[in-house]
């Protein structure tokens, strides 16, 4: 008996459409959240992340109605992630049906806002999402810094400190993406993955970069990552989540079949 | 007539999930309550939870709760308590800086630690967050699952494996009572409504079973 590693599909929603970015641009249309959604769950994924990358108030009410239908069709755990800033947008998330909600910029701006969102709604609830980049040189020791915005913007944190004082804070998980890697398709960023794994104390879900099965496996077994997150190896027919989870389970890892 | 199937709301988490998860599986109504007439009048009792269980026996003393289980229990009504809902049926927990539980069940919820680690030494990671295998022990809850079927985990405290109560057993670090059930009373510390076919199936027994172990 263990724990399986998870993999997670994941939806980037805009205005109520699944869409999928190339580093952060460059989108193209995967189709509409609630079918998507309930073909990962009958497929047999993990889990389910939503990335809410609307920016307008109108496309944040369309965003909770998303996440109740994705709820009354999907008996698998949901993440909802994307303009978290506050105690009412959890408990909104969470009364549309959300499990857990992912927390980006507000937790940089405001530290405590992780620490208040965790006393009141619990750990298990509260994910800290982390857009972390390289910004070490070359031949200089490995450092990685967090951005926020999509990735536009620097903060000057170091990524490995803060993911300790996020779980320190009351995170129940990290969900870490690299800005490097993410829609590369070169694979995650293990260094990165391991150096955060190997530093906090609760599960860590890899994202950014998967373009074929053996990263997804890479990420488990060097990146010591305990999730595996990708989205357009899966959103555009690629692979299936049951072939990767055959893959991870032919390289020795513990996956739900 | 139809029977009704009452969620008990005390304000501690998502019950849209359960309520969702047992409309797909049932016909019986269902009903999210927090009055205590409609939890008497049903036929028979979901106890959710989540979130720390100071606050959640500080709602459920608050709201008087601890009794109105207690009288769901010895009517013999089906009743399913899940996750923190299974272990606010235990004596005392160790979490919040110790906590009275409703003692529905002996024994204790304990911390997995900061160092728990495999069988074969390696650091595992606390919340126990995922799916995992569970050891079932004979009962009608668990008809046409799969012995070790996978089921969706998330906690940090744990139930002891020990007593005859044990109808399901879990390995993190240390072997846990992933189910509980004595009677009409049946327990899980996983999320059935969010375990997928495993899940909707156990949730199927439920409201299918006459209370009798």
């Amino acid at each position: 008996m263990a724990l399986a590693k998870r993999i997670i599909p994941c939806l980037d929603v805009d205005e109520g459409r699944v869409v999928k970015g190339v580093q952060f641009v460059d989108i193209r249309d995967a189709g509409d959240p609630v079918e998507v959604a309930k073909r990962y769950n009958e497929a047999g994924a993990d889990e389910i992340t939503f990335l809410d990358i609307t920016a307008s108030h109108q496309g944040r009410d369309t965003t909770v109605h998303t996440v109740e239908r994705i709820a009354s069709e999907v008996f698998i755990p949901l993440t909802v992630g994307g303009g978290i800033r506050s105690n009412d947008d959890i408990r909104r998330m969470l009364n549309a049906g959300a499990d857990k909600v992912g927390i980006n910029s507000a937790a940089v701006h405001n530290p405590d806002f992780v620490k208040a969102a965790s006393d009141r709604f619990g750990a298990q609830c509260i994910v800290v999402a982390i857009d972390a980049k390289q910004v070490s040189g070359e031949g200089e020791a490995k450092r990685w810094e967090i951005f926020t915005h999509g990735g536009r913007k620097p903060t000057g944190i170091d990524a490995v400190e803060w993911a300790e004082r996020m779980s320190n804070y009351g995170a129940g998980e990290i969900l870490l993406t690299s800005m490097d890697r993410d829609g590369t398709k070169n694979g995650f960023d293990l260094e990165l993955t391991r150096a955060i794994s190997d530093a906090v104390p609760v599960p860590v879900i890899a994202s950014g970069g998967v373009g074929n099965l053996q990263h997804l496996a890479d990420g488990v077994i060097d990146g010591r990552a305990d999730a595996v997150l990708a989205a357009s190896i899966f959103h555009f027919g690629e692979y299936t989540v049951n072939e990767a989870k055959a893959y991870m389970q032919e390289r020795g890892i513990e996956v739900r079949l | 007539m139809t029977e009704t199937v009452a969620v008990i709301d005390y304000g501690m988490g998502n019950l849209h999930s359960v309520a969702s998860a047992l409309g797909k599986v049932c016909d019986q109504n269902v009903v999210v309550t927090s009055d205590a007439g409609q939890v008497r009048g049903a036929d028979r009792v979901i106890f959710p939870g989540v979130g720390a269980i100071g606050d959640c026996m500080g709602e459920i003393h608050r709201l008087g709760f601890d009794q109105l289980l207690r009288e769901q229990v010895s009517s013999g009504k089906p009743v399913l308590g899940i996750c923190v809902g299974m272990q606010a049926l235990l004596a005392h927990s160790e979490e919040s800086g110790g906590t009275d539980c409703i003692d529905l069940f002996p024994g204790q919820v304990k911390f997995f630690g900061h160092d728990l680690k495999s069988a074969s030494g390696a650091p595992l990671k606390v919340p126990h967050m995922g799916w995992n295998q569970v050891e079932q022990v004979d009962h009608p809850l668990w008809e046409s699952i799969p012995q070790l079927a996978r089921f969706y985990f998330v906690h940090s405290y744990f139930v002891e494996n020990s007593g005859s109560e044990v109808k399901g057993r879990c390995q993190y670090g240390v072997e846990f009572a992933a189910a509980l059930g004595r009677d009409n009373l049946f327990a899980v510390q996983f999320h059935p409504e969010k375990s997928h076919t495993a899940g909707l199936q156990l949730l199927q027994n439920f409201v299918r079973w006459n209370g009798q172990a």
